[in-house]
């Protein structure tokens, strides 16, 4: 096993870290989903890496090929992308309606406004 | 036959039923077709412990794809006793929703309310019914998804943000679940959980499985808002429509729980547990520390649901201590504690929806000279209060025994002393709205405000059900404490 040949999941470490930086980090909503959307597909890919068999061809049935690689983490994510698009969608529908409550969708403008109220 | 199917009933009712909804319009029709829905979970949820405790476990094979190829439902008692305590607190909280929602929800969007409600139900059965690792993945989402849509319900602006804020979180412990969950099957090759647990007992050292581990513990620990994960918690709880949070309260974070216990003791097993790392210790001290520090912020809150949300957080301890003790007692304790705290808080936070109809704010100020104009309300949260303080005759006294017995054959003194510490916190915050509602004189003289009088029985009737219950199983304890006893038998081998 070297380095390189793991390549795939040092794309993936990095690709998390990244989105999880940013749901940490920003403060503005619409980032953060954006951060969340890069911390949900690095898990795709893992799933997608994982289900490779070296020297296999993609899984669609074909003459002359025997060895294919495993589809079923394909279709595992081809839920899991689902769950991530109604995700992104619900959270932007709520950025929507966070923007018309408050007129702002930076988080500190946001909880100066609710300390103001209180 | 109908009833070889009961398992695929359970989770298809609810959700079939939830697009149905739009074809009602009516805000009361679409109450009675909830209604209806839940208490047909609930019948089948009965049936099911019934099926159960006759004949032992049933699998079912969804589609008729025999597992592990094909997805399958496998219920066996700790199942049906998840499914019995989501379905009957369901039924009874939407008994009062009609009434209460009347107040706190535009007409027009009644029927979306019960459409996320409905598929909220569906996602939590799905979770405890499925036999599937990815599955529970999906099922996961579904109800995650549905209950932010149910929190941003909220009257209050506050309620978007909390539901937002609960959305990051709870994304982020689902996708920690499916990490886990992809590098499970990266290192069985299965996903199926009687298979799984057979062949992670056959891998000796892997780091993948380790990595597994920590990821699906901290993705649930999240979900279950386990301190110091639980921030997401009080805001949703105290900003959410009023049966949402009774609802939620009651129900979510069990079946959280429940997760946790059937990957680590069921997948993982006992042994993993107890003896490859200090997953003991560490869930030890997260739960004692969640205890003591919720119940001391407990004690500052104005705002009563926000109040309770804090004491949920530390009641949660008290479910992962007894889970971390690794012994059939502790695990005996942590299940009879899911019942009753479903009972506590589901009475505690439908008597505050009453308090939310008549007076319109679950401030403590407002609570001045409650006791003598919603006398039924308050009786129902001094009843519920002294559950969650571990009064005898309770079913808060119950489940605290089990715990403190089964923590003293460990011999673990020092813990059974936070834990008292911990019932002393809460006898201080529920002494706190006592002595607003019974103690102090009402600011302004009550001749101005005669609209505050008892909550309409379609509230109270739901409210005293769930007191009457929590009096009930804390003298009859044979349901709860033997169906316990049957689960913890059967992880551990042996009777307690």
């Amino acid at each position: 096993m070297n380095t390189l040949g793991l390549y795939n999941y040092w794309v993936v470490i990095v690709l998390m870290m990244t989105g999880f930086y940013i749901v940490i980090a920003q403060g503005n909503l619409i980032k953060k989903i954006v951060g969340l959307s890069i911390f949900q597909t690095s898990v795709f890919i893992l799933y997608i890496s994982m289900s490779t068999v070296s020297g296999g061809s993609a899984p669609i049935l074909k003459e002359g090929i025997s060895l294919y690689s495993n589809p079923l983490p394909h279709v595992l994510i081809l839920t899991a992308i689902v769950v991530g698009i109604a995700t992104t969608a619900l959270g932007l529908a709520l950025v929507v309606r966070i923007k018309e409550a408050y007129g702002s969708i930076e988080e500190d403008v946001i909880h100066d406004k609710d300390e103001k109220e209180c | 036959m109908l009833a070889t199917h009961l398992p695929v009933l359970q989770v298809i009712i609810p959700l079939l039923a939830a697009p149905l909804c739009v074809l009602l319009q009516h805000p009361r029709m679409v109450w009675y077709f909830a209604l209806l829905v839940s208490a047909a979970a609930f019948v089948t949820s009965v049936l099911l412990l019934q099926q159960v405790l006759e004949t032992g476990e049933i699998s079912y094979a969804l589609g008729g794809w025999a597992a592990p190829w094909g997805i399958e439902y496998f219920i066996d008692s700790l199942n049906a006793y998840l499914l019995l305590i989501v379905t009957s607190i369901s039924t009874i909280v939407l008994l009062a929703a009609q009434t209460s929602l009347a107040k706190e929800l535009p007409d027009d969007r009644h029927t979306f309310f019960y459409i996320a409600y409905l598929l909220c139900l569906a996602g939590l059965l799905g979770i405890v019914a499925t036999g599937d690792a990815f599955n529970v993945f999906v099922f996961l989402e579904i109800s995650s998804l549905s209950s932010y849509a149910l929190i941003a319900l909220g009257k209050s602006r506050k309620a978007l943000i909390a539901s937002y804020q609960y959305l990051i979180m709870g994304t982020i412990g689902a996708t920690f679940i499916l990490i886990g969950i992809g590098l499970m099957y990266m290192a069985t090759g299965t996903l199926n959980m009687q298979d799984l647990a057979l062949r992670l007992a056959d891998i000796p050292e892997s780091r993948t499985v380790y990595a597994a581990f920590a990821f699906f513990i901290v993705g649930v620990c999240i979900k279950l808002a386990l301190f110091p994960l639980h921030q997401w918690l009080p805001n949703a709880y105290a900003y959410a429509p009023s049966v949402v949070t009774a609802f939620l309260a009651a129900t979510a974070t069990k079946v959280a729980i429940y997760v946790l216990i059937r990957f680590m003791f069921t997948i993982f097993g006992v042994d993993f547990f107890t003896t490859t790392g200090p997953w003991q210790n560490m869930l030890l001290v997260l739960a004692l520390f969640g205890i003591l520090t919720a119940s001391t912020v407990a004690i500052y809150q104005n705002n009563v649901k926000r109040l309770f949300a804090y004491s949920s957080v530390a009641q949660i301890g008290y479910m992962i201590l007894g889970f971390s003790i690794g012994t059939a007692g502790g695990l005996i304790a942590t299940l009879l504690h899911l019942f009753n705290h479903a009972l506590m808080k589901g009475a505690l936070f439908m008597a505050l929806a009453a308090v939310t109809y008549r007076v319109g704010s679950v401030e403590l100020e407002s609570f001045r000279g409650l006791g003598k104009r919603m006398p039924w309300t308050m009786a129902s949260i001094v009843a519920g209060g002294l559950s969650l303080i571990g009064v005898p005759l309770t079913v808060g006294f119950i489940s605290k025994w089990y715990l403190i017995v089964a923590l003293l054959e460990k011999g673990w003194w020092f813990v059974v002393g936070l834990i008292l510490l911990g019932s002393l916190l809460a006898v201080i915050y529920v002494w706190r709205i006592l002595e607003a509602a019974y103690f102090s004189p009402p600011e302004n003289n009550p001749d101005e405000t005669p609209e505050i009088r008892e909550a309409p029985l379609s509230i109270l009737l739901p409210v005293w059900i769930l007191v009457f219950a929590n009096l009930y199983f804390g003298i009859d304890t044979r349901l709860t404490v033997d169906v316990s006893r049957l689960i913890a038998q059967g992880f551990f081998g042996v009777s307690p």
